[in-house]
């Protein structure tokens, strides 16, 4: 097994294409049924290159729904779904946040359909570059999230989330979420893996009868979801979807591992991945495209002398709370890396306050410095990372904490006109 | 799709036919449910949707028995009865008013029901 990610991608016939690309080809190699998209800045791609796949005849049976919003995206897909087919579509940012409504219902309903996100940073001021606020902010909608932090991974994750996604015990929606233009409009090597090794790794592509909650029957039509009493058993399906969010976390470590057996590329846990965690003093959790090249940083600072290590935290939901508990006791300083704002909570990213409260009341478990860099697509250089890392040490070491620590949160990289 | 023994036990409830399914399902706890509400669509399983009505539909004498007002209603509440003429059944009408503004004749007059003086 390969530790570094990208290692994966030596000595393998593989195809160079862009990150939407590689999420296109994962629907592809999936057998998707069903798509209906809408095209939004940095996702466009991706359904460009389903609608080419479809036309040229590379994906018989697919039915390409053109739609015009993303609301009606997520109703169509939800419908599509609930019929008894897999489904995938993608978004972004604002084209997210136009679905909130459906997203909701996704989750309600209980239907496995895989979304990629090319994240986006929310408007105003206008943006469209990386950003994981618009994944991160659907956080208590019910779908599982996940991130990709290379191309590679935006496909094998899609296809281990379909895994996940129709277990029957689980039966929940999932977002794979990568950052806009640098991974999504970049172009490396991916390998597209055989059809008939995907169909082995995959679950059967449901029957006529649908999903196992659904009976889909014309003859005998049935309300899915509808109008409960405050007496009924709302309060209850409610605890059904934490229960499943909650099993969900075995079922991704499972799928992950078989993943690893059949094509041979390893992603820790599933849940989160260590990089040269085993003997650090010092550590970062991170996710997206950032770990990537957090992983040559944490290289080049070990080089210098310093024992840093870092986690690639590849799934937000569920959260894997067991693992950063863990974690945070093999080290005395844990920075968290986020890539988008929580305005007005405990700190100043999404991540790190869910870091945080997973170690409330945890004794023996590592400081926590939250950080927040790269927002709306700021470029998040090798050299500033390593800087971090080395901020780490210091304020490990003497107790000297970085500028720019604002409200408990070290915002890295604030322009300065000097 | 594959399902383990319990879990296609758990799924029999729903699948049942029309005929056997009981008319209310009862559950020990969040546990043995289904993960989603499914029901059946019967006559006024939410109960007499009519109590809602402000203005009441009544087809006026005249009418041609075109059924359009049979085929637009949204809650297809009017029935058509064995002469060929339609009848509007008042414990489910909502009084949406759509029967009344397709209908062709003008034969359908929405009365306001606190000016209905009932027998």
């Amino acid at each position: 097994m390969v530790e570094n990610t990208k290692d994966f991608i030596q000595n393998e016939e593989n195809i160079i294409i862009k990150g939407n690309v590689a999420a296109a080809y994962a629907a592809k190699s999936a057998r998707v049924q069903v798509i209906s998209a809408y095209p939004i800045t940095p996702q466009t791609t991706v359904v460009e290159k389903l609608s080419e796949f479809v036309d040229n005849g590379l994906m018989p049976g697919t039915q390409y729904i053109k739609v015009e919003s993303e609301h009606s995206v997520l109703a169509s897909i939800i419908g599509a779904s609930q019929a008894g087919t897999r489904t995938f579509t993608a978004t972004s940012g604002q084209g997210l946040f136009y679905m909130h409504e459906m997203v909701h219902w996704a989750t309600g309903t209980r239907l496995p359909i895989v979304m990629a996100i090319a994240s986006r940073g929310p408007a105003p001021p206008w943006n469209i570059w990386a950003d994981f606020t618009d994944v991160l902010s659907q956080r208590d909608t019910g779908w599982m999230t996940a991130f990709a932090s290379s191309h590679q991974e935006i496909y094998d994750e899609i296809l281990m989330s379909y895994k996940v996604c129709e277990d029957p015990e689980i039966l929940l929606p999932k977002f794979v979420a990568y950052g806009g233009f640098i991974l999504s409009h970049t172009s490396k090597p991916v390998i597209v893996e055989d059809q008939d090794k995907v169909d082995s790794y995959l679950p059967p592509l449901p029957d006529e009868k649908g999903w196992p909650h659904i009976w889909v029957d014309p003859k005998r039509p049935m309300m899915f979801g509808n109008l409960i009493m405050p007496s009924g058993f709302y309060q209850e399906f409610r605890l059904k979807i934490h229960d499943a969010h909650m099993n969900a976390k075995a079922k991704i470590i499972e799928a992950t591992k078989e993943f690893s057996k059949i094509f041979g590329r390893n992603y820790g846990n599933g849940l989160v991945q260590e990089y040269k965690m085993s003997d650090s003093d010092v550590g970062v959790i991170i996710y997206g495209d950032l770990a990537l090249q957090m992983e040559d940083a944490v290289d080049q600072v070990r080089d210098e002398g310093y024992k840093v290590g870092m986690v690639k935290l590849r799934h937000f939901r569920p959260f894997p709370t067991e693992d950063i508990i863990n974690i945070s006791k093999k080290v005395s300083l844990l920075g968290v890396v986020d890539r988008a704002t929580a305005f007005g909570s405990l700190t100043g990213g999404p991540v790190s306050c869910e870091v945080k409260s997973a170690l409330h009341d945890v004794e023996g478990s590592a400081v926590i410095l939250p950080i927040i860099n790269g927002l709306g697509g700021r470029e998040v250089t090798l050299e500033q990372q390593k800087e971090q890392l080395r901020t780490l040490v210091i304020l490990n070491e003497t107790g000297e904490a970085p500028e720019h620590i604002i409200h408990g949160t070290y915002w890295d990289g604030l322009l300065e006109v000097k | 799709m594959i399902l383990t023994e319990s879990e296609s036990e758990k799924w029999k409830k729903i699948n049942k036919s029309k005929e056997e399914r009981p008319k209310v399902q009862e559950y020990k706890n969040w546990e043995e449910l289904s993960p989603i509400p499914v029901s059946l669509p019967i006559k006024g399983s939410m109960g007499e949707t009519g109590d809602w009505r402000t203005f009441r539909p009544v087809i006026k004498e005249g009418c041609t028995k075109c059924g359009i007002c049979w085929m637009y209603c949204p809650e297809g509440v009017i029935e058509r009865k064995e002469d060929g003429s339609f009848e509007i059944d008042l414990n489910y009408c909502k009084g949406c008013g759509i029967c009344a503004k397709e209908c062709p004749t003008n034969n359908i007059e929405m009365i306001r029901e606190s000016n209905i003086e009932d027998g």
